[in-house]
């Protein structure tokens, strides 16, 4: 479970350039629950999932991770409990590191690394056989240097790094954003596939509405640094593009909430 | 014919000292390749490194532990530079600047205010000595140089094969993913610059037996031969190599190259002065082609675009 409570970020705090991305942000997220995340530019979607992650720290509030306090935790220490796939595709794996010297990696994630070989025949067992899940061949290709690979698979190999420790929490910032339509497709399957199987609570921010009712069992839109929306289980399940955009704009208290400014 | 005779007279000098050489280069393959950092700290280092052997042969310790001690504060110097540039937030070539600074006042301390000191072969058992360049027989500088270099390869080869050796070239390879996998880069930075230091020192405290004597500015422009031994060697022999313990093969053979190359222009009458001038040339040039290369591609790519268009 995690608790965002009352977080608050301003960046260039006492500038001209003062910018609140997040102004007291509440957020609770039940074990299980697949949450997709909308919302305009600048509305703050990055900053929550970075705050989580701990690559940002929050001016004040608090975030708990199934009741445990990681509000001060560094980034390299929460890592034991989260997932992350990030927006590019180059950001999340080493491009000039094996396949599997990353899967290693990600293996040992919260774990002690000690003097011990970094891979093990046991270990390469085990990723032809996580790598065969993706279904993109790349169990045949397992010392080929990642920089070698194609952006949507080094998405999909990302994501299979994210959760091949199961994480408390796996989070998502737009991790089909850079990849072409027919692959985004392929890598939010895979994502929908392994969520399922795991059972992970998950967040993933996406600009695409259509992909924000599809998946998930809830989803909020955020506007100036809050939860403006929040909708879950069946009502989620009936929604339409169109009533989003109208329970945005009641809760902006704007009319101007046309597809520009959610999409942008 | 006595041109080719002294270059032959004077190879096993240059290959002996391209191969001690060499260990700095390994030194400064692991910043500079494997933890993508500049790392000047090793000018520095490399002048610690014969001095704490020198000074401590000179009065009474073995040469082996010498070696050893040598290596230990190199470890030292590069955790100055490691806690400047992670603990302090200065960026990673100006942390190698200041602890390259200060080492010249500690390398004088070290060297009891002089700024050189003697270790003859006469008096004290070196391990690697000019003296024997040219002598067949277990003497030789070059038997102790292979055997150290072999086994710090393989010290080395089975290091980065671990998983804590993964984190550190992870941690090269892109921070960000390393720190995401759980890795804190601010140590694995800071263990790989002490490493790297700490195989430079060693190296400085071979070379100064090796020449007989330390030196305070041994180690000027250090950086720059060890940059060029590693470019060297990638540019020879990178196409055909991709087992990393043989990666660290090919910096030495650039090493010697280099030293080869070296004895080459002196015989031919290049003035000893205008060393340095001729080996930053030799790196600037070599640092240059994969940029010349990057930038010839894009423009026969423009001119293909452009042709489309035009037709």
């Amino acid at each position: 479970m995690l608790e965002l409570i009352n977080i608050s970020k301003t960046f260039n705090p006492g500038t001209v350039n003062a910018k609140t991305a997040l102004n007291n942000l509440n957020l609770t997220l039940n074990d299980g629950d697949f949450v997709t995340v909308i919302g305009g530019n600048g509305a703050g979607k990055s900053t929550m999932l970075n705050a989580v992650a701990g690559t940002i720290q929050v001016d004040t509030g608090s975030i708990l991770l199934d009741g445990k306090d990681i509000t001060r935790l560094p980034e390299y220490k929460r890592a034991a409990y989260l997932g992350r796939v990030f927006q590019d595709p180059m950001m999340g794996t080493a491009a000039t590191m094996q396949i599997e010297e990353n899967l290693a990696m990600a293996d040992r994630r919260g774990k002690r690394r000690t003097l011990r070989r970094g891979i093990t025949a046991a270990d390469r067992e085990r990723y032809i056989e996580q790598l065969k899940v993706l279904d993109l061949g790349l169990e045949e290709r397992m010392t080929t240097k990642v920089g070698l690979l194609s952006g949507g698979q080094r998405q999909a190999l990302t994501l299979l790094m994210a959760t091949l420790q199961k994480p408390e929490l796996l989070l998502l910032d737009e991790h089909t954003a850079a990849l072409d339509p027919k692959t985004a497709a392929k890598v939010l399957e895979a994502t929908q596939r392994i969520v399922e199987k795991e059972h992970l609570t998950t967040m993933m921010i996406t600009h695409n509405m259509r992909d924000a009712i599809a998946y998930g069992n809830r989803l909020i839109m955020m506007y100036n640094g809050h939860v403006a929306v929040d909708v879950s289980g069946e009502e989620k399940k009936k929604l339409t593009v169109e009533q989003l955009l109208s329970l945005f704009s009641k809760a902006s208290g704007s009319d101007e909430a046309d597809d520009k400014l959610l999409l942008s | 014919m006595a041109f080719s005779s002294s270059l032959l007279n004077a190879a096993p000098g240059a290959i002996a000292q391209g191969l001690l050489w060499g260990i700095m280069a390994i030194g400064v393959y692991i910043t500079y390749r494997i933890l993508d950092v500049a790392d000047l700290t090793v000018d520095g280092s490399l002048a610690t490194g014969g001095a704490v052997c020198v000074m401590l042969m000179r009065s009474g310790c073995d040469p082996w532990l010498a070696l050893m001690c040598a290596f230990l504060v190199g470890l030292l110097a590069g955790m100055a530079t490691g806690l400047l540039h992670t603990r302090c937030g200065i960026p990673a070539i100006l942390s190698g600047i200041l602890t390259q600074l200060a080492l010249y006042s500690v390398n004088l301390r070290i060297m009891g205010s002089k700024a050189n000191q003697p270790i003859s072969v006469d008096k004290y058992n070196l391990i690697v000595s000019q003296r024997f360049a040219r002598e067949l027989s277990l003497r030789n500088p070059l038997v102790p140089a292979i055997v150290t270099l072999v086994v710090l390869i393989a010290i080395l080869y089975w290091f980065f094969g671990t998983e804590y050796g993964s984190a550190l070239r992870a941690t090269g390879a892109n921070r960000r993913m390393a720190s995401a996998q759980g890795v804190d880069t601010r140590v694995t930075v800071t263990i790989g610059l002490m490493l790297s230091n700490g195989l430079v020192a060693l190296a400085g405290a071979l070379l100064a037996q090796y020449q007989g004597a330390t030196d305070v500015n041994m180690g000027r422009g250090a950086i720059v031969i060890g940059l060029a031994a590693v470019i060297i060697g990638e540019v020879l022999l990178g196409k055909l190599v991709h087992n990393f313990a043989l990666k660290l093969g090919t910096v030495v053979v650039g090493a010697v190259v280099y030293y080869m190359v070296l004895q080459v222009v002196l015989q031919l009458g290049l003035n000893t002065n205008d060393l340095k001038l001729f080996t930053a040339l030799i790196v600037a040039l070599f640092l240059s082609i994969p940029y010349w290369k990057g930038n010839a591609f894009r423009k026969k790519a423009a001119n293909a675009a452009g042709g489309v268009k035009n037709a």
